[in-house]
């Protein structure tokens, strides 16, 4: 039992590594995924990752492997299409979706012009399906920053942006923090994605995000559980995951993921709040 | 201290086009008004005005040492996400914005006055129930413990009793007497004239212009109502530009 569960992370420091770094990107991206969830903004992160690849792309042209230039790269990418998203949707008609489409695509088409002007031949499958299990020191330390600057940032902003999304009408006419937080929100969503596109890459950066937190919706009516169940199912997703990729040798990114969305199958289907099958057991109504 | 609303040539509007229209006026302090016209008068338009939420197209609203914190206001269809996963307690609560803010603690003191507004509308034993499962006269009488909580000099109400029952509407409209008892000002819309004219004292009937403004026995004649509803069934999509001139 210790070999199979525990010996793989003691015995090798690339997995202590992997599995510090997916657990720091599992307590950020969890919550965050709740609140894109709950905003009706799932699909978002999957733009928002569209739109960070070509920044990460330019940062891997000008400098190649080097984590600052694709780190930077990413954020500015991702920031300045979260940026403009969030004043069109805001300062005219177009609503948020539109205005994400239009600039996420703006900026995927930007990246590959540029990356096909300069004519080289980039691998960019570390981009694309990054490499939990090579994670260097700088790059374990900046996804446990950027978990920390997340769970800071977001408690900061907790309170607006819950209100935000119940009620808007009401923050509106109490306070202007409502688009500060909606901004703020943005960017920590990005600052995720970044962290997510090293250890998972790009494309599944998105999916340690939004399946905990959808795993997270039929286990709690309250939102302050639901982001603890998120996060904690993020967690393990992480650590069987790993164990996975570790025994049977399946890749360990897509391993994690699909952990992950086992969890979430078995919460559509048995989940405490409206899981199918526990929709369809029968119940005696309570007395009115 | 007065908490009077004053209005001076106000215009405001959608697309320069004018749904309240060169509104002279004052809400004295402490004043209770109703706010009559048919549908399409500018009511609601006037009342995003006074929070901030709409900005006039011309002329101005001149709030007299009031801040934001000290307006409180019920919009007429609530932009809430029922599905939205938090408790009838929680939502309560966000009406002590004021004084936590977005770190404030909620201490003894605070969970007693929310425990208060919960009793005070009647929804007591509500506290944990998501604000999903509520009817729509539950919903109401949330939305009042949280402007009760808000503490605010001066309140406004969108037609507040629209699709509650009449045993809800006089529950709500005993805390509008509270309220214009401890010396609020409460601006309320309303539709039912009968209603109007049994409790309220003042009353600005609207119909983008206003029609007239005062006692209320004295607004509600059968002639204001019909001008009322004349004037608001004309809308001219190729107005020219309005050159009237304020009078000064």
């Amino acid at each position: 039992m210790y070999d199979f569960l525990i010996a793989p992370f003691t015995e090798f420091e690339f997995m202590r590594r992997a599995l510090a770094g997916t657990l720091a990107l599992a307590l950020g991206a969890g919550p965050i995924g709740v609140f894109l969830m709950l905003r009706r903004m799932s699909l978002v992160g999957d733009a928002m990752a569209h739109a960070i690849l070509p920044g990460a792309a330019i940062g891997f042209l000008f400098s190649g492997l080097s984590l600052f230039a694709m780190t930077a790269g990413g954020l500015i990418a991702g920031c300045v299409v979260a940026l403009l998203t969030g004043l069109v949707a805001r300062m005219t008609e177009l609503k948020e979706d539109a205005a994400l489409a239009t600039f996420y695509l703006l900026s995927l088409a930007l990246g590959v012009t540029i990356v096909s002007v300069k004519g080289t031949n980039i691998d960019l499958l570390h981009v694309l399906f990054g490499s939990v299990l090579a994670l260097d020191d700088q790059t374990l330390l900046l996804i446990a920053i950027n978990a920390t600057i997340t769970l800071v940032v977001l408690a900061l902003i907790y309170r607006p942006l819950v209100i935000e999304c119940v009620d808007p009408g009401f923050l509106r006419s109490v306070s202007r923090a409502g688009a500060p937080a909606h901004l703020a929100f943005l960017g920590l969503v990005v600052v995720n994605l970044v962290s997510g596109f090293h250890a998972l890459g790009t494309l599944l950066a998105v999916g340690i995000m939004m399946l905990p937190a959808a795993t997270g919706r039929f286990w709690a009516r309250d939102i302050t559980l639901m982001t603890l169940i998120a996060a904690a199912s993020g967690v393990f997703s992480g650590y069987v995951g790993l164990l996975l990729s570790f025994h049977t040798g399946v890749p360990s990114g897509p391993a994690i993921i699909l952990v992950a969305g086992a969890l979430y199958v078995l919460s559509v289907l048995f989940g405490k709040v409206g899981g199918l099958v526990t929709q369809t057991l029968p119940k005696r109504h309570l007395e009115a | 201290m007065t908490a009077a609303v004053k209005f001076r040539n106000l215009t405001l509007g959608y697309d320069r086009h004018p749904a309240v229209h060169h509104l002279d006026g004052t809400v004295e302090s402490g004043a209770l008004v109703a706010v009559v016209g048919p549908n399409g008068a500018g009511k609601s338009t006037l009342f995003k005005g006074i929070v901030g939420v709409l900005k006039p197209l011309a002329g101005r609203i001149e709030l007299d040492g009031l801040q934001a914190a000290d307006i409180a206001y019920l919009p007429q269809a609530a932009e809430i996400d029922r599905s939205f996963p938090i408790n009838v307690y929680d939502m309560v609560s966000m009406g002590l914005w004021h004084r936590a803010g977005l770190f404030g603690g909620i201490d003894r003191k605070a969970r007693d006055r929310i425990e208060q507004a919960i009793a005070a509308v009647g929804l007591t034993g509500f506290e944990d129930r998501a604000i999903g499962t509520l009817s729509g006269g539950q919903m109401q009488r949330m939305l009042f413990a949280r402007l009760l909580l808000q503490d605010a000099r001066v309140i406004v109400l969108d037609e507040p009793f629209n699709a509650v029952d009449a045993k809800t509407s006089a529950d709500l409209f005993d805390l509008v007497k509270r309220w214009h008892g401890e010396k609020r000002t409460v601006l309320t819309a309303l539709h039912d004239i009968e209603f109007v004219r049994s409790h309220f004292p003042e009353t600005l009937l609207l119909a983008r212009e206003p029609v007239a403004w005062g006692q209320t026995a004295t607004v509600l004649t059968p002639e204001n109502l019909l001008t009322a509803r004349r004037m608001c069934e004309a809308f001219d999509h190729r107005a020219a530009e309005c050159v009237e001139q304020p009078a000064a």
